[in-house]
């Protein structure tokens, strides 16, 4: 890897796009990282595609067929480091919403041939499948976070990237708290920090669109919401079951939740 | 030659948002199958969406696509304040275009800068064609990062914004916010106008659609959050018809239902019919620079799309600026909206930047979603981009193979399709027998 440009490639299972698109909303950066690596496979971007192996690949989406299952496997064999960018790759994203319920309801519900459709059951996190070597949250993810994941691999170095929660975010930016405040239902004290804390900037509770911290009280909080914002089991569970559905803290309340009825 | 037949496919079409393919079958020296393939995997969100809050539809449905999920919101909000049977205020509405302003400005710009000169400059991507074209691009990428600065301070973040909600805005921009923006908004239009002169000088291939184009239209604006169904045909119907007109098929070979005008078959939604339809409610900048690019009227030469896209930028910076300078902070980010009193329907369409975008949504009054419909521009198009697919390989089939494909390739770019949005990337196959 030192005498040659580090080989970058992309690639895309279920998902919006959003998380490659960082890339290219890097206005000031792109021509800088095409200078620094070869991009070597970005169907997204660009036409040409060099043959692996690949120095870093980055992995968007989730798996939710058969055949997405098998190329997985194919990216992995020709990727030194495999990093997931964003919640489809690293918890199922919203498409996983489907674990909860019956797939073929769920086609019937689309597509007028059922029989036409291919797709699992279920929509995994990459991880499921094979090794990762760094998952990088958020629906999507952070470009800062991205080009720091990046910069520290491309020098050997671990990413610095912060598995605390929300709240600390909060803090540091000096937004007042807009559940104790103001009421406001938010997932800040069990979300990731990355996004800079921004729904409570704008006067919203956090969504969770990181996914949990590090060691989550989802219990603790869920109870909050029922005892003293008045919340039902349900819409704490509904809250819980977005674009991490899949991740394990939030799952295993939002089931909670559903037993509570 | 004219007994042979022959099979032309592309797997895995590249600058394009997501995964697709092109199939084409020739026979006889006449093309017998044209398809494009989107065989991105299903991610069912009409059927996610039952049981979901009236309130949640905005950030959900922008998920659908990482490039303009501004435009899921604004479809998604106006459906919904219909089911509840709300207006939202002037000003909150304009608000709304400015911030639409930014996904268009943003989206159009990758596409014209990143994905799609490269075609014409014949380059594999936008980061090599910098090499020759190396002020071009660095003034494309400035471009596209005023629009999506306009979307981070409207909406919080340029990628799936916070900041929109059924009724407003969770919080609206401060003066001070809006005053940075209008500090880079006249660069921003200059380079925009550049940038029509720029691709108006490339060399387009001969080419003439004869289908219906269809888009809103406005009596006051260039469309993007209000207006009437019409189409070059004389169609021009209220949003809340538009089930009544249009249908969707299932076929086998793509996870994209296929629309179509009842009773008249295919029609191309996008910049070429926004601007057939309203070319003269363009900001006047945008309206003489059409004009200087040669562009007429009505323009139905499919390469010539990237010239209009440049246009829409330019109208977008001019249009961003006269909504700042108008600006007056509304009383509240946002109107109460109440779940309905009873079960109900709500309809909404707006311009994304690919072109019309429709949501209808089935609500209880517990605020539950039952049903849930979503028209993406890229699934409307499939049928005019496989006829174009289909023109452009008979007037090709002397072309060797290699140009053949780039030819098929170069069709589905000018459409700028969103396989994320219609199935919620291409693979070109071309069989010749």
């Amino acid at each position: 890897m030192s005498d040659r440009k580090p080989k970058l490639a992309v690639w895309k299972f279920a998902s919006c796009d959003g998380c490659q698109l960082s890339i290219l909303d890097c206005e000031d950066e792109l021509l800088a990282l095409a200078g620094r690596v070869t991009i070597a496979n970005f169907p997204e971007a660009s036409s040409t595609a060099v043959r692996g192996p690949y120095d870093i690949s980055l992995v968007e989406g989730s798996i939710t067929t058969a055949e997405d299952r098998k190329r997985l496997a194919e990216v992995r064999q020709v990727s030194r480091l495999l990093v997931t960018i964003g919640a489809c790759a690293t918890a199922g994203g919203i498409q996983a919403l489907r674990n909860f319920r019956d797939i073929q309801e769920c086609i019937a519900r689309v597509y007028a041939r059922p029989d036409y459709i291919d797709t699992l059951a279920t929509s995994t996190a990459i991880a499921e499948h094979v090794t990762v070597d760094f998952e990088l949250r958020g629906c999507p993810v952070s470009k800062t976070q991205l080009l720091e994941v990046l910069s520290a691999l491309l020098v050997g170095r671990k990413p610095a990237v912060a598995t605390d929660s929300v709240c600390v975010e909060c803090k540091r930016r000096g937004t007042v708290c807009v559940m104790v405040a103001r009421g406001e239902p938010c997932l800040g004290p069990v979300t990731q920090a990355g996004c800079g804390a921004l729904c409570p900037a704008y006067h919203r509770g956090c969504y969770g669109c990181f996914g949990p911290m590090e060691t989550p009280n989802a219990a603790s909080l869920a109870a909050w919401w029922r005892e003293r914002l008045g919340a039902t089991p349900a819409h704490v569970a509904r809250a819980l079951r977005t674009y991490n559905a899949g991740a394990e803290a939030f799952r295993t309340q939002a089931d909670a939740e559903v037993a509570r009825g | 030659m004219a007994s042979r037949t022959r099979t032309i496919r592309i797997d895995g079409l590249t600058r394009v948002e997501g995964h697709g393919s092109v199939y084409v079958k020739v026979a006889g020296g006449r093309v017998v199958d044209a398809e494009l393939r989107l065989f991105e995997a299903p991610r069912l969100f009409e059927a996610l969406l039952a049981g979901r809050q009236f309130t949640e539809a905005p950030d959900i449905t922008a998920r659908i696509c990482g490039i303009c999920p501004v435009a899921y919101q604004m479809s998604a909000c106006q459906a919904m304040e219909d089911a509840c049977a709300v207006t939202i205020p002037e000003p909150l509405r304009e608000l709304r275009r400015l911030l639409y302003c930014g996904e268009w400005i943003e989206s159009h710009t990758l596409h014209i800068y990143l994905l799609h000169a490269p075609d014409f400059l014949g380059f594999a991507d936008g980061i090599t064609m910098a090499r020759d074209h190396g002020e071009a691009v660095r003034r494309g990428l400035a471009l596209k990062q005023v629009g999506n600065e306009i979307v981070t301070v409207l909406g919080g973040r340029e990628i799936h914004p916070i900041n929109v909600r059924v009724g407003g805005f969770y919080r609206v921009p401060t003066r001070a916010e809006l005053a940075g923006l209008r500090e880079r908004l006249p660069r921003a239009r200059d380079a925009a106008l550049e940038t029509v002169r720029w691709v108006a000088g490339f060399e387009f291939p001969e080419a003439q659609l004869d289908c219906e184009l269809v888009a809103l239209r406005h009596p006051t604006e260039y469309p993007m959050n209000a207006g009437r169904l019409a189409s070059t045909a004389g169609l021009d119907i209220p949003v809340a018809e538009i089930e009544s007109r249009i249908e969707e098929e299932h076929l086998r070979y793509t996870n994209a239902l296929h629309a179509r005008l009842k009773e008249r078959g295919a029609y191309l939604t996008g910049p070429l019919a926004r601007y057939a339809l309203n070319a003269e409610r363009l900001s006047p900048m945008a309206r003489a620079a059409a004009a200087d690019a040669g562009l007429g009227a009505v323009c139905r030469n499919p390469y010539e799309a990237i010239v209009v896209r440049a246009v829409e930028v330019l109208h977008a910076c001019e249009e961003a600026i006269r909504i700042i300078d108008a600006y007056e902070a509304p009383d509240r980010p946002a109107i109460a909206v109440p779940p309905p009193s009873h079960p109900a329907v709500g309809k909404g369409c707006t311009e994304a930047p690919r072109g019309m975008l429709y949501h209808r949504y089935d609500v209880g009054p517990d605020g539950l979603i039952t049903a849930a419909r979503i028209v993406p521009p890229t699934s409307q198009n499939q049928r005019v981009i496989e006829q174009d697919l289909r023109a452009a390989v008979e007037r090709s089939l002397a072309l060797p193979r290699a140009d053949l494909e780039r030819t098929c390739e170069n069709v589905v770019r000018c459409y700028d399709p969103c396989i994320s949005c219609a199935t919620h990337f291409l693979r070109l196959e071309l069989d010749e027998t």
